[in-house]
């Protein structure tokens, strides 16, 4: 067995953590980066970046199959074809040169990488299984960011032949004929319609009411249009039972009445879970949150000089939160004073259209004592919009009634995820509606609509 | 009837924080004065914690196998009387106890200790009960009460916010709300250690600008000393640039201290002998001999001590663990200076008489202060005293002169009542001896030999003169 020391030890190399590892690495900490498999996490390999990719190939795959059919722009075209194996490389292409990429940030930053499963035997030591034994590593201080994994279903376990998560779905050699996405959460969504474009009949089961359930009915309006549009099946309230014996997927709605799916592959994704298990947590005593990690605001848990970063520690799971976690934490360990103070954590989720939301919702900035007013601006009255051949959604502002705060932004529209950027800057910087409404919007984008939402709070909209 | 609030007492010396491990009561029991209501353990101990006060347990803060920090909620009793808790605290207990009040527990553990009296008074409006119509009509604390606990706020500021005159700027900050601020003014105040929640925000919807900054951390300053008498606090800060011989002192510190285990160790010895030795001497030295400090006579103790112990009269080569145990004793003498610290060499103290020494003592220190020391008279040294007797001081932790593995450090001789062999009390003349030595290669059983041969010798001062 080797022993290395150092003074900051980080669990895990997904986003949290190789930014954990590369800040602390700058800020001159001498750093070691546990990962038991790839560099960048779920994220990077098997999570936000290739399901991107897919998305990418799906709607080009999309646009150029409806070219062929004939289009009012004037292309005309062949019927496309697809080679997934080929699209499945090339995403794999992309994975590695930002394997790479997270690689060598690390390596500049002075940190080192020790690749092995790592469990930890207290709160200052863990000892990883490498290639080449065990590697005892001894350290100051331990930042965990062992992140999450699909949620299974009790009654149907991966197989990863016929019941699959989304990591095999992002894997598949071939498009499957009949796809039944189990969770209408945004992990199922984007990929039930991704590979819809591509070609799969797919049926999306949600055991509740409405798909989408962390957004708002208004917003995840235009998202059941264009799944209706594409002819995506929903199954509202209904729940998943497992397979029945010829393989297809047994579901019942909610008053019990049974029914059955045909279909070649059940893509699973009701949620992810914190990943508490496996990497020696018992070895320590760490308060417990539900089923997360307890943290505080500087992301201490309950054991002094171990901190807990990302999926590991709450909601919402999402790799943005993580990084700016990891950041923080690495640089109150260098001695910096740092608390978590983030007005907004935004989301975005890349269906078609997408969705987008920063900030408070109407719900939630009323339950919170807010009297508010808010306005929505239609990407119907966005010329941007309809020289896209996309005026589905809108953007929506929320804002205090009193001194026009701005409370929360959200959009639904086509690309509306760059958005997020806008969204967070407003609510961080404090704007107030007249803020956004005199900011000059450049013409044609679908930012406008930003603006003319702010405006038409305010009761002048220009556009509509 | 009240609410007592319990909260985690100081369980123990320099415990901040317990782990609850079993509990005695449950909610609704009825507990008297005295009654254990659950035991925390620390790491040094499991501790009882009694009830103060004879009530009804209404509320309990910590599940089992928590660890709570010293000051955190625990328990909230229901007793007749008043109680200890405000009376927005109380309310939660009567309508939904465990939701509400766990949520008040947790607020109060978030916030910085000098903000809890600030957030508890503001639980009224947030613990009432969810009805839409108190809440609006609950008169909202302006900006001006949520910095109260800084009542010397300047008036002015106030006054130049004041553009709504019912709520300045439309800002009222809802219990618990964060307060508005840039990511770059919010990061400025935590650089500074700031807690913008005392901060009056003058920009649009209250905002907290980078001048609203400056001036709460001028006012900071500022309003300590209005209402002090006397000679203002100075807060000048002088850069003393680490160079030249103190970057050397530095260097050699920080080396020493990192690279050795010092043990140290500190013992008494009785001088009264040694002392009428010296005043002797002296009085009958001849023209041409130096006056003897006691210095001369320890490095004689020290030559014979090294004889036995020769583990402690060495240089290590830590890089290339190897012990260089010297025949020799060059005693450094650790010298100050004008520009800071120096360790000039008596070299072969073994071969010199006391006199000898004595006066190399006296050469080698001032050619150490005067800058004429040569290089060999600096360096080499195999083991190193370092004297503060004259200052004073009852005992210290001398920091070794790497790559020695032993200093011996002189305190402050003191005449003391002590008892003689027939248990009268007589006058005696004491002296410590508080010495570091590398634990790496000198073990503590040594050590103490070493300087109880020390001691030895210098009690009974004939010794140091026999072969």
């Amino acid at each position: 067995m080797s022993d290395l020391t150092c003074k900051v030890l980080v669990l895990g190399g997904g986003p949290g953590g190789y930014i954990a590892g590369i800040r602390a690495g700058q800020l001159g900490l001498d750093t070691i980066l546990v990962e038991g498999g790839r560099l960048g996490g779920c994220c990077l390999n098997v999570g936000c970046i290739p399901s991107k990719a897919f998305i990418h190939a799906a709607n080009e795959y999309d646009l150029i199959k409806r070219y062929s059919e004939g289009s009012e722009t004037g292309i005309s075209t062949a019927a496309p074809s697809l080679a997934l194996p080929k699209t499945v490389a090339w995403k794999d292409d992309i994975v590695t040169r930002l394997n790479t990429g997270v690689a060598g940030l690390l390596k500049k930053a002075k940190t080192r990488v020790v690749e092995g499963w790592g469990e930890m035997r207290d709160g200052k030591t863990c000892v990883v299984t490498t290639g080449d034994g065990e590697t005892r590593i001894r350290a100051e201080h331990v930042i965990i960011a062992t992140g999450s994994y699909s949620t299974e279903l009790p009654d149907m376990p991966f197989d990863r032949e016929k019941i699959i998560s989304s990591t095999d779905m992002l894997s598949l050699s071939e498009v499957p004929k009949r796809l039944a996405v189990v969770g209408g959460g945004y992990i199922g969504l984007e990929l039930g319609i991704a590979f819809r474009k591509m070609g799969a009949e797919v049926t999306i089961v949600e055991a509740m009411d409405r798909i989408l359930p962390l957004y708002d009915r208004e917003l995840t309006k235009p998202v059941m249009d264009r799944m209706a549009n594409l002819k995506i099946k929903v199954m509202l309230e209904h729940f998943a039972k497992g397979l029945d014996k010829k393989g297809a997927l047994r579901v019942e709605d909610k008053d019990g009445k049974a029914s059955t799916i045909e279909a070649d592959k059940v893509l699973v994704t009701v949620g992810r879970s914190p990943r508490t298990d496996g990497w020696g947590r018992e070895e320590l005593d760490l308060a417990m949150d539900g089923k997360f990690l307890k943290i505080d605001e500087k992301c201490r848990t309950s054991m002094r000089n171990v901190w807990a970063i990302g999926d590991v520690t709450g909601e919402p799971m999402l790799a943005h939160r993580a990084m700016a976690q990891g950041e923080m934490v690495a640089e109150i360990i260098a001695g910096e004073n740092r608390s978590w103070d983030s007005r907004a954590i935004p989301a975005v989720c890349f269906t078609d259209p997408e969705v987008v939301s920063a900030g408070m919702s109407e719900a939630e900035a009323k339950g919170a004592g807010h009297e508010i007013v808010t306005a929505q601006f239609p990407y119907k009255a966005n010329g941007r919009a309809m020289t896209m051949e996309d005026e589905s959604g809108f953007v929506r502002i929320i804002a205090r009634k009193d001194n026009h705060l701005v409370l929360g932004l959200q959009a639904v529209g086509g690309e509306v995820s760059e958005l997020s950027a806008q969204f967070a800057l407003a609510l961080e910087m404090g704007a107030r509606l007249e803020d956004i409404a005199g900011t000059i919007h450049a013409h044609p984008t679908k930012s406008e609509a930003v603006q003319e939402a702010a405006m038409k709070a305010l009761g002048h909209a220009l556009h509509i | 009837m009240g609410v007592h609030v319990i909260k985690l007492p100081d369980v123990g010396e320099g415990v901040a924080e317990a782990e609850f491990v079993e509990l005695h009561v449950k909610p609704g029991d009825e507990v008297q004065a005295d009654q254990t209501l659950a035991d925390v353990m620390t790491d040094k101990a499991t501790v009882e914690i009694p009830s103060p006060v004879a009530g009804t347990v209404k509320w309990i803060g910590p599940e089992i196998g928590e660890t709570i920090a010293v000051g955190t909620e625990i328990f909230r009793l229901e007793v007749a009387g008043k109680g200890n808790a405000k009376d927005g605290d109380s309310a939660p207990a009567q309508d939904k106890p465990a939701a509400d009040a766990t949520a008040a527990a947790g607020d109060a553990e978030a916030v910085p200790e000098k903000d809890k009296t600030h957030t508890d008074g503001h639980h009224p409006s947030r613990m009432a009960p969810a009805d839409k119509a108190t809440e609006t009509a609950d008169p909202q604390p302006t900006p001006e009460q949520e910095a109260a606990p800084r009542p010397a706020q300047p008036e002015r500021k106030v006054a130049k916010a004041g553009v709504n005159a019912q709520r300045p700027n439309g800002a009222v900050r809802q219990p618990g709300e964060k307060p508005l601020a840039s990511p770059a003014v919010r990061k400025a105040a935590q650089d500074r250690g700031i807690d913008l929640r005392f901060v009056h925000g003058t920009g649009p919807a209250g905002r907290v600008t980078h001048d609203d900054l400056e001036a709460y951390a001028a006012g900071a300053a500022a309003t300590p000393h209005e209402a002090r008498a006397g000679a203002a606090p100075n807060t000048e800060i002088q850069e003393v640039k680490v160079i030249g011989l103190r970057r050397k002192i530095a260097q050699k510190m920080q080396a020493a201290k990192q690279r050795i285990p010092h043990a140290s160790h500190v013992e008494e010895v009785d001088v009264t002998a040694l002392e009428e030795l010296r005043q002797h001497m002296n009085a009958t030295r001849h023209d041409d001999q130096p006056k003897l400090t006691i210095l001369p006579f320890l490095m004689r103790a020290i030559v014979k001590g090294v004889a036995e112990f020769p583990q402690v009269n060495a240089r290590y080569d830590d890089d290339n663990e190897l012990v260089q145990r010297y025949g020799a004793a060059h005693i450094g003498i650790a010298t100050q200076t004008d520009n800071g610290l120096i360790v000039p060499v008596v070299r072969h103290a073994e071969a010199n008489d006391l006199w000898t020494n004595a006066s190399e003592v006296k050469r080698v220190s001032s050619a150490a202060r005067d800058g004429t020391a040569k290089r060999e008279e600096l360096s080499g040294s195999t083991i190193t005293i370092t004297s503060l007797g004259a200052i004073g001081g009852i005992a210290s932790t001398p920091v070794i002169n790497h790559p020695e593995v032993a200093i011996i450090g002189v305190n402050k001789m003191v005449t003391r009542p002590m008892y003689n062999e027939q248990g009268q009390v007589v006058p005696r003349k004491l002296m410590n001896l508080s010495s570091s030595f590398d634990h790496r290669v000198v073990d503590g059983y040594d050590m103490a030999q070493f300087i109880q041969a020390l001691k030895g010798y210098l009690e009974y001062p004939a010794t140091l003169f026999m072969d």
